[in-house]
């Protein structure tokens, strides 16, 4: 933080990066859908029509996950990027179902900016390294999802949530650093459709453990909840669909009321 | 006619798209011919530095680069990776050559502060250091995109038209001549960096 003294603006101006808002757009051939707990779906609408949206509302950045499994899908899924890209001139991450350097390329060709990473990650963690030393670091996300198992501990899970990987969420961020993502994504099933507010507790292990930046999703359900995800959970970044659908809160809503609290967002 | 130099790295789709979105004529080639035709000439690119040189030198556009920008004075704007590349050298993964077009080293960005995360990721206030044609119409402190975590350091303040702070100034613009590069992403920057681009397109070095 610098503090600038600009006679042609006559006030004190603080100089920082500013907090992320992110909406995040769920796929299934090539509708956005919304889930509970990752199950539960329901279709919520065209994801070009929604972007745009926030698009004109000044959201910071959008994440796109597509959790289609086949290759039609896939087809469908590229077309969708570029179809956002081509209008909305914002940043765009891009995750699922991604394995390998080709993969990303043409995620990366139609308009993505930065891709997210999750269960190949799991399975072969220097995929991380290939794509940093290819992409560059800052290009890569390792989206990390996790959940109460049934001994009561946070376990990351892979394939949507449905494999058990054995691996404790804030060991495993620390891991996927080392191997080279630029960013971490990190997302509580237990949470996630439900906004009951944040996972806090975890979300601030993982931020204190590494270096790169973290962003905070599942269970967001309030403007405040995105706060706390800052202010409390130390999260770089918030991500949040539900509330964007579901509430009456639109992101110049939540920037807002971000504002209001103290935490610098960008001035419209 | 506008170039975005294809060398296989990077968000090319936007950039064209954010050119189209402005009206300006443009065309996206690794043709070292197209280049050598070109009225304008764009370098892209997200990677890392030493596959960014190489991609170049395997497409033989060095030379043709040189020819358009150095000789015949073409207005050149790199953007992310592709103003990194203006650099003499960068040390991501390995130590590298770059173009040398503007002196200088790329590295990592080294912030004291570790509070504050690298990579250096989201929307920061630009300051002006120097008053530049792309500017134009832009207020002071205007927000930007970046993602990265090397940054460049010119040998020589007259290069550094712009900077963004973040736990120390951080290169954001560069420029000699008829050469211009930015660290953030103006195709990525909404009506901020659309406005950077249309300046770009009627900038008359």
């Amino acid at each position: 933080m610098k503090i600038l003294f600009l006679g042609n603006l006559n006030c004190i101006v603080v100089i920082m990066l500013n907090i992320r808002l992110i909406p995040t757009i769920l796929l299934k051939d090539g509708r956005m859908i919304k889930t509970k707990q990752f199950g539960a779906y329901r279709d919520v609408g065209n994801p070009k029509t929604v972007a745009r949206m926030y698009d004109a509302q000044r959201a910071d950045e959008l994440i796109f996950l597509d959790i289609t499994a086949t290759i039609e899908g896939r087809h469908t899924l590229l077309d969708v990027i570029r179809n956002v890209a081509e209008e909305c001139f914002m940043p765009l991450t891009v995750g699922g179902g991604i394995t390998t350097l080709d993969d990303a390329l043409e995620i990366l060709h139609n308009g993505a900016d930065k891709i997210a990473v999750n269960t190949a990650a799991v399975n072969r963690p220097e995929f991380l390294t290939e794509l940093a030393e290819k992409f560059g670091r800052s290009t890569v996300v390792a989206s990390i999802d996790y959940k109460k198992n049934s001994d009561g501990k946070n376990e990351v899970f892979t394939h949507r949530g449905t494999y058990p990987s054995g691996l404790d969420p804030v060991s495993w961020a620390v891991e996927v650093e080392h191997h080279g993502a630029g960013e971490i994504l990190l997302t509580c099933i237990d949470r996630e459709g439900m906004m009951v507010g944040y996972d806090l507790e975890t979300l601030r292990s993982v931020a204190e453990s590494v270096e790169i930046p973290m962003v905070a999703h599942g269970g967001a359900g309030t403007v405040q909840d995105l706060v706390d995800g800052i202010v409390i959970g130390k999260a770089s970044a918030v991500a949040a669909a539900s509330i964007f659908h579901f509430t009456d809160q639109s992101v110049f809503k939540a920037h807002a009321h971000m504002k209001e609290k103290g935490l610098p967002v960008r001035l419209i | 006619m506008i170039v975005v130099v294809d060398y296989g790295l990077g968000n090319l789709f936007s950039v064209k798209k954010a050119l189209e979105a402005l009206g300006a004529p443009v065309t996206v080639s690794s043709d070292p011919d197209v280049v050598l035709a070109a009225e304008r000439i764009i370098l892209p690119g997200v990677g890392a530095f030493g596959d960014g040189m190489r991609n170049l030198k395997e497409r033989k556009l060095i030379p043709a680069l040189c020819e358009s920008v150095l000789e015949r004075g073409i207005p050149f704007f790199g953007i992310c990776l592709g103003m990194q590349l203006l650099a003499e050298r960068g040390t991501e993964y390995g130590e590298h050559n770059g173009l040398g077009w503007i002196g200088g080293a790329v590295a990592k960005v080294n912030i004291a502060d570790k509070g504050l995360k690298i990579p250096h990721i989201g929307w920061n206030q630009i300051i002006f250091k120097k008053e530049h044609h792309i500017f134009n119409g832009l207020k002071p402190l205007s927000d930007f995109y970046f993602v990265h975590s090397y940054e460049f350091q010119p040998s020589d303040s007259q290069y550094l038209l712009a900077v963004s702070q973040y736990g120390k100034e951080i290169t954001a613009a560069v420029g000699r001549k008829n050469i211009v590069g930015t660290q953030f992403h103006p195709e990525k920057s909404q009506d901020n960096g659309l406005k950077l681009l249309e300046n770009f397109i009627s900038w008359k070095p």
